[in-house]
């Protein structure tokens, strides 16, 4: 199978998945449970939801590991089992997917706050990342996707955990912005421009932002990344930002909403268009088509 | 340039080393401990969160002027306690049932606390009626509360219902925010207040206890 760098390389636009979580809980998953735990107690559930974003259209299906690091664990009590929850997640997908699409190595941020700001030293991350990633790439993943990151040293040393493991596996790494007055930054402050120049320094292949922001922002912060950068971007948009509607909370954008702006992505030069919180299957059909049209005008 | 001033400045700049050494200063000129506290700490702190709220700065900043903040406090608390100085009020936070997340939470805790509040930090996966029990046991004035998943952030409301069963909702105010958490949310659960971020959450307690 050529790798997604290759895809890239030869002008191709590839399309991500979508949200695995709202998938998940109308599978059962309880509030409040931890979502990894469903790779050790049933599999057949991630199977099945990696199928429906296979038919859908998807490239890349993304594995339910996002908050697999040991630090996360912990707070379920399966930090010793770090190794098994990462590597089954890879096989199952694998075993799902087979060469229709890549395994795409979801890694989210610690939940630790980083020293001098907060209490956790960078080597406890740096350690945690690599037990993770490095199960990860040896379960055989495609692609590791580092996801979600608000702080750019977080995201670096995540990207570098990648890198110490293996030089060629691609890596994607994505972070999240807030639209101010001022533009857009992380919640800790980091620009565009500095998570492009960080990021690919730190070794990561494909850059962009996922999380946060419905698609009609995320074209704008598209357009920063393009501007930046000229290593592949990934684009991942929530079906805009929840909102309440009679007590349940909905995610407002549509299918057809969000299809609409993938043109303009395109035309901006983002490589792989994909979904965040409150994207469905029916999204990911709708982008895979949009993105197929774009191709052929 | 008076202690008071550099105490402020140094507090803006997140130098709790220096923070903690001008309030000692401050202390031997001889400087009521209110003073220092507003007019050196809270001063600064308050510069730094109307900076935050207008996205100069971001959070790194703020946490290193929270810190500095504790470490100006600390020489301060004996002597704030000697002149007999009523606390600001007290709040209770936590992130709600079923939900693990504290990073918002947490923030919410050091800025309230710079801001002069005594917080009681009741962690995460907190059952409503563990939100109000402590609130009750502790005389505090509000409790808040923080989800990140839509999933959780209904439980909010058991808080706000098991206040009004109580009959405490004048004495105790309850406070949420989190990512999904909207002002209309409040609104609909019944909240008396929401707080959009860390910096707005101090300014909203900060109302609710006018």
């Amino acid at each position: 199978m050529t790798t997604v760098l290759d895809r890239l390389g030869s002008g191709d636009v590839l399309c991500g998945d979508g949200a695995w979580g709202t998938q998940l809980m109308a599978r059962g998953l309880a509030p409040g449970e931890c979502p990894e735990s469903i790779i050790l107690e049933s599999p057949e559930v991630l199977a099945e939801i990696a199928k429906l974003y296979l038919d859908a259209g998807a490239d890349l299906i993304t594995t339910n590991t996002f908050g697999g690091s040991p630090l996360n664990l912990r707070a379920h009590g399966l930090e010793d089992r770090t190794e098994e929850v990462n590597r089954r997640a890879v096989e199952v997908l694998a075993q799902a997917v087979g060469e229709r699409a890549y395994v795409s190595a979801s890694v989210g941020p610690t939940g630790k706050i980083l020293a001098p700001y907060g209490d956790t030293e960078p080597e406890i991350v740096a350690d945690a990342f690599g037990s993770q990633i490095g199960a990860l790439i040896a379960a055989g993943a495609d692609i590791i996707c580092i996801e979600t990151m608000i702080d750019l040293r977080e995201a670096e040393l995540a990207v570098r955990a990648a890198r110490a493991v293996s030089t060629d596996i691609p890596v994607i790494a994505t972070m999240t912005f807030e639209s101010t007055p001022r533009g857009f930054f992380t919640p800790m402050g980091t620009t565009v421009d500095q998570a492009c120049r960080s990021l690919v320094g730190a070794g990561a292949d494909i850059v962009g932002s996922n999380c946060g922001n419905g698609i009609e922002k995320m074209v704008e912060i598209a357009r920063e990344f393009t501007s930046h950068t000229s290593v592949p971007v990934i684009i991942q948009s929530n079906a805009g930002l929840p909102e309440n509607r009679g007590g349940e909370l909905v995610y407002p954008e549509s299918p057809e909403f969000m299809a609409e702006r993938v043109g303009s992505l395109v035309e901006l030069g983002v490589r792989i268009i994909g979904g965040c919180c409150g994207t469905t299957p029916e999204h990911i059909r709708a982008i895979r088509d949009a993105i197929d049209e774009s191709r052929h005008e | 340039m008076d202690t008071l001033q550099l105490i402020s400045e140094g507090l803006q700049r997140g130098e709790h080393e220096n923070v903690a050494e001008l309030t000692r200063k401050a202390i031997d000129e001889g400087l009521p401990a209110t003073r220092i506290l507003n007019d050196g700490l809270l001063a600064g702190m308050e510069v730094v969160g109307r900076r935050f709220g207008a996205h100069e700065i971001f959070l790194p900043e703020v946490l290193l002027s929270a810190r500095a903040m504790n470490a100006g406090i600390e020489p301060l608390k004996p002597l704030l306690i000697a002149e007999d100085v009523p606390s600001l009020g007290k709040v209770v936070v936590g992130t709600v049932k079923g939900d693990l997340h504290d990073i918002g939470k947490n923030l919410v805790g050091i800025m309230l606390k710079g801001a002069g509040y005594e917080v009681v930090d009741i962690g995460a996966d907190v059952a409503p009626e563990v939100f109000v029990d402590t609130a009750e046991a502790e005389g505090a004035n509000v409790v808040g509360l923080s989800a990140l998943l839509t999933t959780t952030m209904m439980g909010m409301k058991n808080v706000v219902e098991i206040v009004k069963e109580r009959g405490l909702q004048d004495k105790i105010k309850v406070i949420v925010g989190g990512a999904p958490v909207s002002q209309e949310f409040a609104d609909e659960i019944g909240a008396d207040a929401y707080g959009y971020d860390a910096g707005n959450a101090v300014e909203i307690v900060k109302g609710l206890m006018a």
